[in-house]
């Protein structure tokens, strides 16, 4: 009767283990998709109402995500008395958002607040007292998502969804414009321009979609470099790191053979630490892969560490480093602050202005704290449910924007193919109003008071 | 002295095009019907541009007609020019316009009028309705007779108070030197009914022969006119052409000197003008970066030299009006026949009616074309056609006709007026419609005509029509399936030729059709036992087959959009009690009172999460119900 809904039913956080819960006469069919069995190839296969072990996948690459326990059971004897499937996947940020973004991808729409509890109730699951209550809690969580999308108002995710929408709505207008009042003289829409407009609209959703800060941050952890020039304590640092914070995935080695990629939770930011253990013997990374290298690191680093020994007078090597990292966002460690000190913090300070410095003695566990609040500091304003909340919001968010991606693909395929205006139109539209409910808006009349604005028209 | 004159079912007040299709409607429907006009000189009277049709507007004809309406039969029989819009666009935005011979087609519907049984149509300016506890029971006119009646039907047009601005002139009048209807107005103020001023205007007539063509460009009809009417098969007569011109700076110079001598710019009107219809001064003052607009000058009928100046609607004084006039290529000798005048009016805030077009307030009452805020002759039609179904079935105790915007033009129209009101003179645009691929002008009879026959509206020669038409493209369109083609030389040679790739895979005619650069006419010489069909039906099957993606795409949001209409709203829903509704919902929500979810979720001021209170509430009251109905 209802689309299928899914969302993570776990409280984000830290807990042992997450779920995400999906309902609808499409979940097990999704479940299928993602989920392989280790014995089973398909959920659906196993016997009803009994966990299995397996893992999600994804189909598109048939990469694995996360390890997990899988149960299906179908309506009418489920919370929502709809096809109900849970997954129990390992706690945390990651593991739960990567499942439920598959799961969104193969198919199924994020819930609503309080929309299972919702569908309990329609379908004649929960007593008729409640019914008050789940009113309430419609009410009450989409007042909460209101303060967000508020924030997010802000921020600049919606500022730039909005220039989105604002190169669409022209776009709509024109064509609008050309269809509704024909005999006008209007400028004819051109498939060459709207070709452009188009291509522009694409290229901002995809950036969108692979730069929205804090987005990227929670779904794949923050790409972090550590960089400095042999011997500082560079090995120590990340070891330390590993040591005291637990790290959630370790990959298999790199596609590059000198590179291996740790994931590792500090404070709840989740850093994806691009190690140089592979020639962590020598060290000298500037000398061993070549300045270019460097850069290129450098240059895919979301976030840099660097590592001065202050035990030691600067040496050119540094100079380059600081040359090379001065436009990152950077943590600046100065190591070794147990020996005799030969270099002023004011001297760092004028190699790397405005850069956060934390003076560390790593091997003696001085400044490790300083440095993870700092990092902690420069994501989030300290404040911890603002990032909880941001990340439901992004799901979303991202949800939309894959929708509103896949529209306006459809939209230059058709326009390629010379399919006529209003059937491209249509597409055009569907992406202006996906982008809206990320900002809040969807207004259809909004295209018609654009036409009257940019056109002049009558009789 | 008042009298009893007679008594009727329905009594139509006013006779343009929202009073004719109302009366004609309600008459076929078997009711005994009244149409009261203030002059037998105004039925059907075209007091703007003489043309009907156009986008959107065009749409809505094609569906009147569907229904069993006549004006696009009136226009078949009338129409000096022809053109079909929008022709380098996809079907479904291709919009057919014919230019109307104003007083043919007046006479010609009148008289339609006038032979139609079980109608009677009187001159007699009604002054007073007459309601008795909710109810509407008769009308009073202003020489005394008293007429009782079951329903009322008011389609006054802009008469209503009506009062025309030329410059710094300004005088009680209607449309076309007219006179206006000004006490009844107040009797259904007394009714309670709200009512508010809109404005809208007019451009001058000039005498043909004071032009000068050479110094226009011709604008002819089409070749082949495509009658309005799915009744009409063929149309042959000579056309006559339409000419274009063009403001200059000079002219602009001459408006912009005078600007403080409009009653618009002076602010003496109140009323609410349409945008899509400013007046010249509006386009030269909010468009000053353009440095000429485009003007059509239009003949008014074949037995009259007047012509229509579109793109020059003006409120100016008379004496700007023949300056400006004379700026114009081709013009510099014109003869003004009949000036140019803004007209202000008394209407209704359509949000007090139900999407039958009955008041909310008294039963009974209907209320129809341009008094609900609309402009434009077929919008009206449209109106027309459903109060006048929707009294006739009111009367007959059945359910109400109700069209919904995933249904039909009219439906997107009536939805809009009713649940989101209008702040100026509503026209019908196609972009105000969702589903707009598959509101289609080329397919109105297949969406609508089925409804009209059940109604009794449409009479079995229409529905066989009908029958057959659908029975003939069904079958081709099985045919296209079946004629497969194989990768061979002889048809990839054929196919190259045509300028599209070759076939790597069997396929089937019905698929080529689909490839955007080939058509089902391209494609004759591979079809070799293609039967012969009338041209509407190879155009319908081509569109069916090459749109069909995008044609299932709408079909699947009509989907979503049905589940939310099919939620009904009880009409005795108290929505201050429903706890979570926000304050702003409340209110919109008591005062619309929407007839389903859907509908709700189109008044602005609710939001989804009040939808969904909604929906949570309705389960609730529905459990309650059933919890009683056992308890009994």
């Amino acid at each position: 009767m209802y689309d299928t809904i899914a969302a993570i039913a776990t409280a984000p956080g830290e807990a042992g283990i997450g779920i995400v819960r999906i309902s609808g006469n499409k979940a097990i069919e999704i479940a299928d998709k993602v989920f392989k069995g280790k014995r089973i190839e398909k959920l659906s296969e196993a016997e009803e109402r009994k966990l299995i072990y397996g893992y999600i996948i994804d189909p598109e690459d048939g990469k694995k995500i996360d390890e997990v326990l899988a149960v299906y059971m179908r309506g009418p004897y489920t919370y929502t008395r709809e096809d109900v499937v849970e997954i129990n996947c390992h706690g945390g940020i990651i593991p739960v958002r990567r499942i439920l973004e598959v799961i969104l991808k193969n198919g199924a729409r994020l819930a609503e607040p309080g929309e299972f509890t919702k569908r309990a109730f329609l379908n004649g699951r929960i007593d008729l007292a409640q019914a008050e209550a789940v009113m309430d809690l419609i009410s009450a969580k989409t007042d909460t998502s209101f303060d967000v999308s508020l924030n997010q108002l802000e921020g600049s995710l919606s500022k730039e969804v909005s220039k989105v929408r604002e190169i669409l709505l022209k776009m709509l207008a024109h064509v609008e414009a050309s269809i509704d009042f024909p005999e006008h003289d209007i400028e004819e829409v051109t498939y060459d321009n709207l070709q452009n407009e188009g291509k522009e609209v694409l290229s901002r959703i995809e950036k969108l979609l692979s730069t929205a800060d804090t987005g990227k941050i929670l779904r794949e952890g923050l790409k972090t470099v550590i960089l400095g020039k042999p011997n500082v304590g560079k090995s120590s640092l990340m070891n330390a790191i590993l040591r005291e914070n637990r790290a959630i995935v370790t990959d298999v080695p790199g596609t590059t053979r000198d590179i291996i990629e740790e994931y590792v939770n500090i404070r709840g930011i989740p850093l994806k630490i691009i190690d140089t253990a592979g020639i962590r013997d020598t060290d000298d990374i500037v000398e061993r892969i070549g300045v270019e290298r460097a850069k290129e690191l450098v240059q895919r680093a979301d976030l840099v560490f660097v590592v001065f020994d202050i035990s030691h007078d600067l040496s050119d090597e540094d100079i380059k480093i600081a040359e090379l990292i001065k436009d990152k966002k950077v943590i600046v460690i100065t190591n070794k602050i147990d020996l005799p000190k030969k270099v002023s913090k004011e001297k760092i300070k004028e190699l790397l202005p405005d850069k956060p410095i934390i003076e560390t003695s790593i091997v003696e566990g001085v400044g490790l704290d300083l440095l993870e609040e700092t990092l902690k500091n420069m994501f989030f304003s300290g404040d911890i449910t603002i990032k909880d909340r941001a990340i439901v919001t992004n799901v979303r968010h991202k949800d939309l924007l894959i929708k509103a991606k896949k529209n306006i693909e459809d939209a230059l395929n058709s326009l390629q193919m010379g399919i006529p205006i209003d059937c491209i139109e249509v597409d055009i539209k569907d992406c202006w109003e996906n982008l809206g409910q990320i900002t809040g808006d969807t207004v259809t009349d909004d295209i018609i008071d654009r036409i009257f604005e940019d056109f002049c028209i009558g009789k | 002295m008042e009298y009893f004159a007679g008594e009727y079912d329905v009594i139509v007040i006013g006779a343009g095009h929202a009073g004719c299709e109302a009366g004609l409607a309600s008459a076929r429907l078997g009711m005994k019907t009244l149409m009261l006009t203030t002059s037998l000189e105004s039925v059907a009277l075209m007091p703007c541009n003489p043309a009907i049709g156009g986008t959107g507007k065009g749409h809505l004809v094609r569906e009147i007609d569907a229904l069993g309406g006549e004006m696009g039969k009136n226009i078949d029989k009338t129409l000096i020019q022809s053109r079909m819009l929008n022709t380098s666009k996809g079907p479904a935005v291709h919009s057919l316009r014919a230019q109307a011979d104003k007083k043919r087609y007046q006479a010609s519907m009148k008289l339609t009028l006038e032979k139609e049984k079980n109608l009677d149509l009187k001159e007699s300016e009604v002054v007073e309705i007459l309601v008795e506890g909710e109810k509407v029971k008769g009308v009073k006119t202003k020489t005394g007779a008293r007429f009782a009646t079951k329903a009322i039907i008011v389609a006054t047009g802009t008469y209503l108070k009506g009062r025309i601005y030329i410059g710094e002139v300004n005088f009680e009048g209607g449309p076309s030197g007219l006179f206006p209807a000004n006490r009844l107005s107040e009797s259904l103020e007394d009714l309670g009914v709200k009512l508010r001023r809109f404005k809208t205007g007019t451009p001058a007539r000039i005498h043909r022969d004071s032009l000068d063509f050479d110094k226009m460009e011709i604008q002819p009809g089409d070749k082949e006119i495509v009658p309005f009417s799915f009744m009409t098969d063929k149309i042959d007569k000579e056309q006559v052409p339409c000419w274009l011109t063009y403001t200059n700076e000079n002219t602009h110079k001459i408006i912009l000197d005078n600007l403080s001598r409009s009653p618009m710019y002076k602010g003496e009107i109140e009323g609410v003008g349409p945008r899509y219809c400013p007046s010249i001064e509006d386009k030269v003052v909010r468009f000053s970066d353009k440095n000429r607009h485009q003007l059509f000058i239009e003949p008014e009928g074949l037995d009259t030299c007047e012509m229509y100046v579109q793109g020059m609607s003006t409120s100016l004084p008379e004496d700007v009006q023949i300056k400006m006039l004379r700026s114009i290529p081709g013009l510099e000798n014109v003869k003004i026949m009949r000036t140019a005048y803004a007209i202000e009016y008394d209407c209704l805030d359509p949000t007090q009616l139900k999407r039958t077009l009955e008041y909310k307030g008294i039963d009974n009452l209907f209320f129809a074309g341009q008094i609900n805020g609309s402009s434009g002759y077929e919008e009206a039609a449209a109106q027309g056609i459903i109060a006048g179904i929707n009294a006739a079935l009111k009367i007959k105790d059945k359910e109400p006709f109700i069209l919904d915007r995933s249904e039909a033009y009219i439906g997107v129209l009536i939805d809009d007026l009713v649940t989101k009101g209008t702040n100026e003179p509503y026209r019908m645009m196609t972009s105000r419609a969702e589903y707009r691929l598959i509101l289609r002008q080329d397919n109105a009879d297949l969406r609508l005509t089925e409804k009209g026959y059940k109604i009794g509206l449409v009479d079995d020669e229409r529905y066989n029509r009908l029958l057959n038409k659908k029975k003939l493209i069904e079958e081709e369109k099985k045919r296209l399936k079946n004629i497969k083609f194989t990768p061979t030389n002889e048809t990839n040679e054929f196919l190259k030729k045509l300028g599209t790739a070759p076939l790597k895979t069997p396929t089937t005619l019905y698929n080529l059709i689909k490839r955007p650069e080939l058509s089902y006419e391209g494609l004759n010489d591979l079809d070799k036992d293609r039967p012969e069909l009338p041209k509407e039906i190879k155009r319908q099957v081509e569109t069916q087959i090459k749109y069909e993606g995008y044609i299932k795409k709408q079909l699947r949001q009509i989907d979503q959009f049905k589940k939310l209409e099919g939620k009904k709203l009880p009409k005795d829903i108290d929505y201050n009690k429903i706890k979570g509704l926000r304050l702003e919902a409340r209110q919109k929500l008591n005062e619309i009172r929407p007839d389903s979810l859907g509908q709700a979720s189109r008044i602005s001021g609710v939001s989804p999460a009040d939808i969904s209170v909604l929906l949570v509430y309705l389960e609730q009251r529905r459990r309650l119900q059933n919890r009683s109905g056992q308890d009994d």
